[in-house]
C-alpha cells in the first residue's frame, strides 16, 4: 500500500512527475511563442458561402441571399449593426470602396428597419443590398463572432478573407489586395 | 525618495536572501564534514561536543548555522518594508512612478487606492516576494520542532525560491521605475476592482498560495536530509494547514466577489485563474490529509513529500498561468507575455529540480508503515487518490485549449459541462469517503461495525434523494445526488462525536468535523442553486411587476445618481413575498476613469436564498433590461466554505495546543 514499496521494484516509476512536468513545461513554452490571440478566425474561410436568404433591413433597399454573392464577381460582405460604434467609423473606407466600383452587401445584425434607415441616411449607404439577421443565424453560419467584420467572397461564392473589426485606412490596401487576387 | 527606498530595501533583501542560500550550503556541507568524522569513530569527539545533542550540529556548522534564523527574518522585514513603501506610494497617489501613474488616480476612494498596489502586474508580484519571505522568516522565528539540520535545509529551499522571484521582480518587474516627467493625472483602475472585495481577496488568496512555498521548502528539507518521518509531519502540518485556511478563505471570497461584481449570477466560472487557485487548494487539501497519516502512523512518506512539492508548484503554476498571459481570462488585467518566459525558467527550474530530487532522494527514504485498504488510512489514501485526480481533470481542462492551439491552431475554450460532468461524479464520491473516513479506525477495519456506523447516513441520503426526486421530478441528476448527499455528510461528519465526551474531545477533531459539515453546507448550496435558481430577464417599463420563483418584483423607479468617481442608473425595485416589501437598489454605473460600464447588482437575502437583482441597459421606450434570479440556499455555498476554515481553524489552534502542551511535559521529565 506504500508508495515507496511500489517504487523500490519500478525505479523508474520515481521520474514520472519529473516527465509529467516536462511535458508541461513544453506546452508552455509553444503556448509563449505563440502569443494567444483574441480575435476568433472563421473556420469558413476556402469554404463556399451557406445557403441563406434573408430579408431587406430596410424599407428602400432589396434583401441578400447566398444566391446573390455567385454571380461571378467578388463581393465585399459586410457585417454590421446601427447600434455598433466601431461600425461608423469604417463608413468612408467602404463610401471609398463603393465609389471605386466594389461591391458591398451588407448584413444588418439583430437590428430595426428604421434604426438601419437612420444608420444609412447618417453615415451613407455603400451598400447593393442588405439583408437583416435578426437572430445572428446568418453571421454565425459565416463564422463571425462580433461586429462589425467584412469576408472578402469571390464569383463563385467562396470565402476568401475574414477582416475583423472596423477597414481602416490601413487596412485598405489588404481588402483590395484580396479583392484583386478573388477576381 | 520613498520609491528609492523601496528598491534599495528591495535589493538588500535580494542580497540578504543570496546571503541565507550560502550559508545553508556551507552549513550543510560543514555538518557533514563532521558527521562523518563522528562516524569515522572519534566517538569521543561527539561524547564530548556539548553541542551535538539538540541540534546535530558542532563547531564550524553551528557557527555557520547561528546566522541564518537572523538573516532569514531580516529578509522578511526587509521586503516587508518595500511592499509597505508601495502602499504608501499608492496612498499618496505619487505620479512620477510609473506603477503609480499607470494604475492609480486621485479621485479614487482611499481603500482602492490602497488596494491599487497589488492590482497590477509588478505590485502584486511583489506581494508575492514579500508573502515568501514572510513565510520563511516565520519559519525561522517559530518553527522547533524540526531536526536543525532539516530546518535548515528548509530554510535553504525558501531562500533558493526567493532569489529567483527577487530576480524577476528586479530585472523583470520593477514595481519602483520612476516616470519623467510626472504624470498629470493617473489611469485609474479597472472599475471592477473598485470594490471592496480586491483589499481583502487577493491579499487571502496569496498568502495561502505563497505560504504553501513552507510546505515545498520543508520537502526539499527533507528529502537533502533524508528525514522523512512523524516528527518532520507534525512539524510540517501546522504550516499547511494554515496556507490552507488562506486558501480556503481566499477562494470563498474571491467566489463570492465574483458572484456579485460581476452581475452573472454564478459563482463559479472554471475561469483559467479561478483553477489556478483551485488547482492548488486541491493538492493541499490532499496533503493536508496525507501528512495525518504520516504524522499519526508514519505512511505514506514518499507520497507526501510529493504532495508538498507538487502543491506549491501549483501555486507557481497559476502565477505563471495568470502573469504570462498565456491564457485569456476575465482576469486578464495585469498580464505581459515578455515576462512569461522569464517565469517559466523559474518554473522550470523549482519544479523541475525538487522533481528531480524527489526521484533522485526518495528511494533512500525508508519504507513507513504498511495499514490494510479498510482502514482510516486507506481511506485517505482513496481521499488523496480523488483529490488528485480532479486535481489532474481541472489542470487538463484549463490547458487544453492550449495543448490544441499549439498542435492543430484550432481555438477553442473548455467549459462547466466538461468540468462538472468530469469532477463532479468523483467529487461525489470523495464526498461519501469523506464520511466513512473518520469512522474508520488506524490499521485495520472491519466491514461489519463500519456498515453499522454508515447506516444512519446512508438511510437519510436514500430518504432525501426520494424525497426531493418526488418533489422536483426534473431534476438532474448531478444536483439530485449532491443534495442526497449533502444531507448525509451533514450527519455523517457530526457521527465522531456521538458516544464522545464533547469537553474532552480534542479541538482537531472539533475542527475536522466542522470543516466536515462545511463541505457538505457547500455541497448543499451548489446542488439547490443549480437546480432551483429561477431566472427571469425582461425588458420592464417603469411601474411593470415581474414574477420570480416566490417574489413578485415591481420596477418602481429609475433615477440618475453619482459616486466619487462615476455616474449611475439607479433602478427601484419593489421585491414582495407573502406580504412583506423590501426595497432593492441595482444601478448601471458609468465609470470615467478609465470609461467603463459596470452593473452593480442589489441582492436580497433571505434565510433560504438570495433574490438578485441587475440593472441593465435602457432597451428603448422608457424600457429597462432587468435581469432577475432567484438563487435558493446559495448562501451556503459561501457559508459552507466559512466553516471549512472555521474548522481548519480549529484544527490549527488545536494542533498548536497539544505540541505546547507535549513540549511542556517533555521538559517536566527532563
Amino acid at each position: 500500500m506504500s508508495a515507496p514499496v511500489a517504487t523500490a521494484r519500478r525505479p523508474w516509476l520515481l521520474w514520472v512527475p519529473l516527465i509529467g512536468f516536462v511535458l508541461l513545461a513544453t506546452i508552455f513554452v509553444i503556448g509563449l511563442r505563440k502569443p494567444d490571440d483574441p480575435a476568433i478566425s472563421s473556420k469558413m474561410i476556402g469554404e463556399t458561402v451557406p445557403a441563406f436568404a434573408l430579408p431587406a433591413a430596410a424599407r428602400d433597399v432589396q434583401g441578400l441571399s447566398s444566391s446573390d454573392l455567385a454571380d461571378g464577381t467578388p463581393h465585399l460582405v459586410n457585417i454590421f449593426a446601427s447600434w455598433c460604434v466601431p461600425c461608423a467609423a469604417e463608413a468612408p473606407q467602404l463610401e471609398m470602396l463603393a465609389k471605386n466600383g466594389v461591391p458591398i452587401v451588407g448584413i444588418a445584425i439583430r437590428d430595426r428597419p428604421d434604426d438601419v434607415a437612420g444608420f444609412l441616411t447618417r453615415y451613407g449607404n455603400p451598400y447593393r443590398r442588405i439583408g437583416s439577421d435578426t437572430t445572428s443565424k446568418v453571421q454565425i453560419a459565416l463564422g463571425s463572432s462580433g461586429v462589425p467584420e467584412t469576408f472578402v467572397v469571390d464569383g463563385k461564392g467562396v470565402i476568401r478573407l475574414q477582416k475583423i473589426g472596423p477597414i481602416l485606412p490601413q487596412d485598405m490596401a489588404d481588402v483590395q489586395a484580396a479583392l484583386a487576387a478573388a477576381r | 525618495m520613498i520609491a528609492e527606498a523601496g528598491l534599495a530595501a528591495l535589493w538588500l533583501g535580494a542580497a540578504l536572501c543570496a546571503l541565507q542560500l550560502v550559508l545553508v550550503v556551507l552549513t550543510l556541507m560543514a555538518s557533514k564534514q563532521v558527521r562523518s568524522d563522528v562516524v569515522e569513530g572519534s566517538s569521543e569527539k561527539k561524547r564530548g561536543s556539548e553541542q551535538l545533542g539538540p541540534t546535530g550540529l558542532v563547531g564550524e556548522a553551528l557557527e555557520l548555522s547561528r546566522a541564518i534564523r537572523p538573516v532569514a527574518v531580516a529578509q522578511g522585514v526587509l521586503t516587508l518594508a518595500a511592499f509597505a513603501l508601495l502602499i504608501l506610494l499608492f496612498v499618496r497617489v505619487d505620479l512620477s512612478v510609473l506603477l503609480v501613474a499607470q494604475n492609480d488616480h486621485s479621485e479614487k476612494p482611499f481603500l482602492y487606492r490602497f488596494a491599487a498596489s497589488w492590482g497590477n502586474h509588478e505590485g502584486s508580484m511583489l506581494m508575492w516576494v514579500a508573502i515568501l519571505s514572510i513565510a520563511g522568516a516565520a519559519v525561522a522565528l517559530l518553527e522547533r520542532r524540526l531536526n536543525e539540520r532539516t530546518l535548515i535545509a528548509t530554510l535553504g529551499g525558501q531562500s533558493a525560491i526567493g532569489l529567483g522571484f527577487y530576480a524577476f521582480l528586479l530585472f523583470a518587474s520593477n514595481p519602483f521605475a520612476r516616470l519623467t516627467p510626472p504624470a498629470a493625472e493617473g489611469q485609474g483602475l479597472n472599475p471592477l476592482l473598485q470594490d471592496p472585495g480586491l483589499a481583502f481577496h487577493p491579499p487571502t488568496l496569496y498568502l495561502g498560495y505563497v505560504g504553501l512555498s513552507v510546505a515545498f521548502s520543508f520537502a526539499i528539507g527533507a528529502l537533502v536530509t533524508r528525514d522523512v518521518g512523524p516528527a518532520f509531519a507534525r512539524a510540517m502540518r501546522p504550516w499547511v494547514l494554515a496556507a490552507w485556511i488562506f486558501l480556503t478563505i481566499g477562494i470563498t471570497a474571491g467566489s463570492y466577489w465574483a458572484y456579485y461584481e460581476l452581475g452573472w449570477g454564478g459563482w463559479w466560472f472554471w475561469d483559467p485563474v479561478e483553477n489556478a487557485s483551485l488547482m492548488p487548494w486541491l493538492a493541499a487539501t490532499a496533503l493536508l490529509h496525507s501528512v495525518t497519516v504520516l504524522a499519526t502512523r508514519d505512511g505514506l512518506r514518499a507520497w507526501t513529500v510529493m504532495l508538498g512539492v507538487v502543491a506549491f508548484s501549483m501555486s507557481m503554476v497559476g502565477t505563471f498561468l495568470v502573469r504570462s498571459g498565456i491564457l485569456t481570462s476575465v482576469h486578464a488585467f495585469a498580464v505581459d507575455p515578455r515576462r512569461g518566459s522569464f517565469l517559466l525558467a523559474l518554473l522550470a527550474l523549482y519544479i523541475g529540480g525538487a522533481l528531480a530530487l524527489f526521484a533522485l532522494r526518495i528511494g533512500t527514504v525508508r519504507e513507513g508503515s504498511r495499514f490494510d485498504a479498510l482502514s482510516r488510512e486507506g481511506s485517505l489514501v482513496l481521499n488523496n487518490l480523488l483529490l488528485s485526480v480532479i486535481l489532474g481533470i481541472v489542470l487538463v481542462g484549463t490547458l487544453y485549449p492550449l495543448i490544441l492551439e499549439g498542435a492543430t491552431g484550432e481555438k477553442l475554450s473548455v467549459g462547466p459541462p466538461y468540468f462538472n460532468s468530469a469532477a463532479g461524479p468523483l467529487a461525489l464520491i470523495l464526498g461519501a469517503a469523506m464520511v466513512a473516513g473518520p469512522l474508520m479506525r488506524w490499521r485495520r477495519e472491519d466491514v461489519r461495525p463500519l456498515l453499522k456506523k454508515l447506516a444512519p447516513a446512508a438511510a437519510l441520503v436514500i430518504v432525501m434523494l426520494v424525497a426531493v426526486k418526488m418533489a422536483a421530478p426534473t431534476i438532474g441528476i448531478l444536483p439530485l445526488l449532491g443534495l442526497g448527499l449533502s444531507a448525509g455528510i451533514c450527519l455523517g461528519s457530526i457521527e465522531p462525536l456521538i458516544g464522545r465526551n464533547l469537553r474532552r474531545t480534542p479541538l482537531f477533531t472539533w475542527g475536522m468535523v466542522v470543516a466536515h459539515f462545511g463541505i457538505g453546507i457547500a455541497l448543499a448550496g451548489m446542488a439547490c442553486d443549480s437546480a432551483f435558481t429561477a431566472e427571469r430577464l425582461v425588458a420592464a417599463s417603469v411601474g411593470q411587476t415581474v414574477d420570480v420563483g416566490p417574489w413578485r418584483v415591481k420596477l418602481a423607479s429609475v433615477t440618475p445618481g453619482f459616486g466619487p468617481n462615476w455616474t449611475s442608473m439607479e433602478g427601484t425595485l419593489e421585491a414582495s413575498r407573502s406580504g412583506a416589501t423590501t426595497i432593492l437598489r441595482p444601478q448601471a454605473r458609468y465609470y470615467w476613469a478609465p470609461p467603463t460600464e459596470t452593473s452593480e447588482s442589489a441582492i436580497l437575502t433571505a434565510w433560504n436564498g438570495q433574490l438578485y437583482t441587475v440593472l441593465g441597459a435602457q432597451a428603448g421606450e422608457g424600457r429597462w433590461q432587468l435581469r432577475l434570479w432567484w438563487k435558493p440556499f446559495v448562501t451556503f455555498i459561501w457559508g459552507g466554505g466559512v466553516l471549512v476554515a472555521f474548522g481548519g481553524t480549529l484544527a490549527l489552534i488545536g494542533r498548536l495546543r497539544r505540541e505546547r502542551r507535549s513540549a511542556k511535559n517533555r521538559e517536566a521529565f527532563a
